[in-house]
């Protein structure tokens, strides 16, 4: 048993770590000693929590079985994951974290006397309300993840779910959500708390399911954030600084990264989270026209002949290359043109996956040095001087439309200036309309050889031809 | 007067969210997916909440609702806790460098 003070200085310093740890993340290099300080905090924490308590009875050994269970299975996860389906997992890690703060507040709202907060019935006013917040914003992290899950994992259909009569229904569920805290806090009703709590799984529920699924990358750091509200209030009602930190640190983090994913798009975080975008609205009678223009279309023979005649290439994978799990084929195509002198960078677009630095992940584990991958800023201006682009699952965010057409529903947003190089190639199954739901301009450059095949099929032949 | 102990805790939470937001900025684009996994680990820390609700059943009965509502948030923290900060791991070990050699 150690004293209160002592422990929240212990708390204090695993606060620490876990700024040490995401402090880490600024360079490769110093991410993986990053990474150990956060661990070391969790021990910390998790260590001073036992020792505070001091009950080593019957309790402990099943506190100890159910945490064993837990990091058995999240061990096994995390060796077992494919890359790819990075973005799945980390929504599914998402929605754990807010049904466990729900379960915490729902222990804390039974039994309050465990956690000094009151009895039940006649909890510290302070606390109750803290409890809502983290209840609520835990449950509403919760239901949400689980609908980006589905539609990440393709469970769940990609494109928006939209119904008349959506956003006045979300605005009145949000109001009764903070009504509802507000007669909890006066009346101490058990059965308001559990209202409370099926009302916002409900909202958490609604809010995602018309968003669609390239703008994903915006709602998974969105629940991001909101995972670490909720720890942060549960954090308060604990009175625990380690939490009430990490909370905040989270929370931060979450919506710095939306922020970035909204820019990206140059689309507003409101304009995103009200969701619709690219349902059928966009493709106007304009595009039936234009479906006509005649585009080149090649094979690997000549991709090949193209690129073995350049002197520098530039490589713009998006999601299909995560798709057809290409990225190994496509580093493989990238060692042979080295070998033949051939300068090879990537750019990758600040949206192109299913979330942030989703491209720069895959690109890792294909064993791609990360010094050879560059950002939109860095970059563009390359483009004018390098001879191939090679667009590899990529669409929207290569659209010269984005540039020229203030009509367009992405005029503005950043996009990679392809069309600059001498030569673009197009590896695409289709002539389809990307995610957007508009056409690319691109495939009828004079300079745009399409590629018609799977991702890794096409990349796979052209290293043959080489 | 005294200082209601809430006004420190707030203190911390609004100095914390600063610290995040700069710490966070100067994060490289390329991490942001460990990014992303490494926070889900360290938002775990809520296992400590859910540890005092486990362990406050009294000896003779260690299962109360409370207790099981704490037992659950164990496992699914720990879930959190050792998938996120392993895969960050597996991640951040496959960033490498140009090796100079070549």
């Amino acid at each position: 048993m150690i004293s209160p003070n002592l422990s929240a200085i212990f708390y204090l310093i695993s606060g620490v770590l876990f700024i040490l740890a995401l402090r880490g993340l600024s360079s490769p290099e110093t991410s993986r000693q990053g990474n150990l300080f956060g661990i070391l905090g969790m021990i910390i924490a998790v260590t001073v929590t036992f020792l505070s308590i001091g009950n080593f009875s019957a309790g402990f050994i099943v506190v100890l079985i159910f945490l064993l269970i837990g990091g058995l299975i999240g061990a096994f996860i995390a060796y077992k994951i494919p890359m790819t389906a990075m973005p799945e997992l980390v929504a599914g890690f998402h929605s754990l974290v807010g049904l466990a703060a729900v379960f915490v507040a729902i222990a804390a709202f039974l039994n309050p006397e465990a956690f000094n907060l009151g009895s039940p019935g006649n909890i510290k006013l302070g606390s109750l309300i803290e409890m809502s917040i983290g209840a609520a914003v835990g449950a509403i992290t919760f239901s949400g993840s689980i609908i980006a899950f589905l539609k990440l994992q393709g469970i769940m259909s990609g494109s928006p779910i939209t119904f008349k009569g959506q956003h006045p229904l979300n605005a009145l569920i949000l109001i009764s959500i903070i009504i509802l805290t507000y007669l909890l806090c006066s009346t101490q009703s058990s059965n308001l708390f559990w209202i409370l709590l099926a009302v916002s799984f409900l909202i958490g529920f609604l809010l995602i399911i018309p968003i669609g699924g390239a703008d994903m990358p915006v709602v998974i750091s969105m629940l991001n954030s909101y995972s670490g509200w909720a720890a942060a209030g549960i954090g308060f009602t604990l009175e625990n600084t380690a939490l009430i930190i990490t909370g905040a640190l989270v929370g931060s983090s979450g919506a710095i990264l939306s922020y970035i994913m909204c820019k990206g798009m140059n689309r507003s975080f409101f304009n995103v989270i009200l969701g619709g975008f690219g349902a059928t609205e966009q493709s106007g009678s304009s595009q039936n026209n234009k479906e006509q223009r005649p585009v080149k279309s090649g094979n690997a023979d000549d991709a090949a002949f193209l690129m073995k005649n350049a002197s520098s290439v530039i490589i713009v994978p998006g999601y299909g290359m995560a798709v057809a799990q290409a990225q190994h084929a496509l580093r493989e195509m990238v060692d042979t043109l080295k070998k033949n002198d051939i300068k090879v960078s990537y750019a990758i677009h600040p949206v192109a996956g299913r979330m942030p630095g989703h491209m720069n992940v895959l690109l890792a584990e294909a064993n791609v040095p990360y010094d050879e991958v560059f950002e939109l800023e860095e970059i563009n201006n390359d483009f004018a001087n390098a001879d191939v682009a090679f667009v590899i699952g990529a669409n929207d965010v290569t659209n010269p439309v984005a540039k020229t057409d203030p009509q367009s529903p992405i005029f503005g947003m950043p996009v990679l200036d392809v069309e600059k190089c001498k030569s673009v190639l197009f590896v695409k199954r289709s002539l389809s309309p990307g995610y957007a739901g508009i056409d690319n301009d691109l495939f009828y450059k004079e300079n745009t050889l399409m590629l018609f095949a799977d991702a890794k099929k096409m990349t796979e032949d052209i290293t043959k031809n080489l | 007067m005294e200082i209601d102990p809430f006004i420190f805790r707030l203190s911390i939470f609004i100095l914390s969210i600063f610290i995040g937001y700069y710490v966070v900025w100067s994060v490289t684009p390329s991490l942001h997916t460990p990014l992303m996994s490494v926070t889900n680990a360290i938002s775990s820390v809520i296992i400590v909440g859910a540890i005092i609700a486990g362990l406050a059943g009294k000896s003779d009965s260690i299962f109360n609702t409370s207790s099981i509502f704490g037992f659950l948030a164990i496992s699914l923290a720990a879930i959190n806790i050792f998938g996120g900060f392993l895969v960050t791991q597996r991640m951040l070990a496959m960033y490498k460098k140009k090796k100079k050699d070549k």
